[in-house]
């Protein structure tokens, strides 16, 4: 039988005979696909809440962990690394969120003599705090934005800093992520009540009330790249995506190539990734952020994700990678399945997140799915965590499913996303299908030169 | 009088007023959390907090009563 892509797939070392996936949903179901495609067997994870979800059924096999409170559950290391001794799994890998970027998960995964699919504890480490790793690309000659280089105590510490980076700021929790605490302010008044807000979210959410202030760029696009740090020190950067449509800081679509990157930049952006990449010795697949000022056309680096990220269908869709299998192959100590000079982009390919909330405030839906019904076709591919029938609570995020979409180019690819929404059934709770619709149709979107502030000119 | 409800399926993340407040139409009462979002609940009317139905920790499903002001 021949695996596609996957010239090597029967070589795998015995490390990856078998792999437990330390997360839930759309992601889990995505990395036990390819597991059962590279003949890994898979071992799923799961609270009670999750017990009914297509990711529970499709492993070779499932341990509940607890109750829905992710604290009792996806966020339980020791019950975690406690299953996958009971199953013989020798590998876990964290997906995205929950334990993936925590360096003393990672390192407990270790000292139990299983192998942690993703990079070391140490580049997790200074990757994880935003101060110490905009300092760390600093020394390394990737470009950062003008901002704090240790975190700012209290509010006039944080009026201080600004003065020097000069208004408007960016108020960020130093640990954290997925936009939460974030604030951008305009004056005084605004930055001393967005650091109180950043501060108290900071430590609850992230156990950590580091904060740091950024000069905020007014026309900002959001472009990432895809790095893989492979076992002979080599860094491959594999194209950027661009993650600029967002509501609340926090992601809604993203696509490839990004319209507002010319060649050139995109080869100085790549060039950067890579380098910090070197800088921390990465080993893996991980993505390095980088905010792109419409206005000058500079870019500086904005923070490096050291795992799987959620928008990776679109790299996958323009180089035929899948990054899974290099995520398994590179734990395993194993070569990659492609040639670093063969990769060669083409097409466009988008990401539409299909979200449990309304249209039009974004508001959380949880809900039970009574109706479920995916588009198809060609350039069609849906990542979903959800079927009919299962009900989606409140305790994790709302992503229900990635719709992806491949085009020879833009516009066949957002035609093809103009089919697939509409064509997309749910029913039983509220989801953001029509925003997905406004958002294809909207001038700014199809012509390609948008920004951050895309979404919120929608709403306006 | 004015009820208070739920808008969505949520855990009650931190109650903000307490029954006998003098509360303007604005302020926010209780603070849910879904999907991990905050969604400040507020109040949609001016007079007094009579009744605060909910506390730290409960699950709210849509349409139960967070507060009554009156």
């Amino acid at each position: 039988m021949q695996l596609e892509g996957s010239r090597l797939a029967c070589k795998l070392p015995s490390v990856l005979e078998s792999v437990l996936v330390a997360n839930r949903g759309e992601i889990a179901r995505r990395v036990i696909t390819s597991a059962r495609r590279l003949g890994v067997r898979s071992v799923a994870v799961h609270s009670e809440a999750d017990a009914d979800l297509p990711f529970v059924r499709e492993a070779d096999e499932a341990v509940l962990l607890g109750p829905a409170q992710p604290a009792a559950s996806y966020l339980n290391g020791p019950a975690i690394v406690a299953a996958a001794e009971q199953t013989g799994a020798r590998a876990i890998h964290p997906g995205y969120g929950f334990l993936a970027e925590n360096p003393a998960f990672a390192a407990s995964v270790l000292e139990a003599g299983l192998t942690w699919v993703g990079p070391s504890p140490d580049s997790m480490e200074q990757m994880g705090d935003k101060i110490n790793a905009r300092n760390l690309m600093e020394q390394a000659g990737v470009p950062v934005s003008a901002g704090t280089r240790e975190p700012v105590a209290d509010v006039a510490a944080a009026l201080a800093a600004a003065e020097q980076i000069g208004y408007p700021v960016m108020v960020k929790a130093a640990a954290g992520g997925g936009g939460i605490g974030m604030s951008a302010a305009a004056g005084p008044a605004e930055l001393a009540a967005g650091f109180e807000t950043a501060r108290s979210r900071a430590e609850r959410f992230f156990s950590s009330p580091a904060i740091l202030l950024e000069r905020y760029v007014e026309r900002a696009r959001h472009v990432e790249v895809q790095i893989l740090g492979l076992a002979d020190g080599r860094v491959l950067a594999l194209g950027e995506r661009d993650c600029s449509a967002q509501r609340r800081h926090q992601k809604v679509a993203e696509e490839t190539p990004s319209p507002g990157v010319s060649p050139e930049l995109r080869a100085r952006m790549l060039a950067a990734a890579v380098q910090a990449g070197l800088a921390v010795k990465y080993l893996g697949a991980g993505t390095v952020e980088f905010l792109v000022d419409v206005a000058s056309g500079d870019f500086m680096f904005l923070e490096m994700n050291t795992r799987l990220q959620v928008e990776h269908p679109v790299t996958e869709l323009v180089t035929g990678i899948d990054l899974v299998e290099q995520q398994f192959r590179i734990a395993a100590g194993d070569d990659i399945s492609f040639r670093a000079q063969d990769v060669a982009p083409a097409g466009h390919a988008l990401e539409l997140r299909i979200y449990a909330e309304d249209s039009k405030r974004f508001l959380p839906s949880p809900g039970t799915i009574t109706e479920w019904v995916e588009p198809s076709g060609p350039g069609v591919r849906v990542d979903a965590g959800y079927a009919a029938g299962n009900t989606v609570t409140p305790f994790y995020d709302p992503l229900l499913a990635k719709l992806c979409l491949y085009g020879a180019d833009r516009a066949e690819a957002l035609d093809r996303a103009k089919a697939a929404v509409a064509a997309f059934g749910i029913a039983g709770l509220k989801t953001n299908l029509e925003f997905h619709g406004e958002l294809l149709a909207s001038a700014e979107f199809s012509s390609g030169d948008y920004d951050t502030g895309l979404v919120g000119r929608l709403r306006a | 009088m004015s009820e208070v409800r739920a808008e969505m399926v949520a855990n009650v993340w931190k109650v903000v007023a307490t029954e006998g407040d003098t509360i303007a139409d604005g302020d926010t009462l209780v603070i849910l959390e879904s999907m991990k979002m905050e969604i400040p609940v507020l109040a949609e009317s001016s007079g007094t907090l009579t009744k605060l139905a909910v506390a730290e920790g409960d699950v709210v499903q849509e349409g139960d009563l967070i507060a009554v002001i009156q």
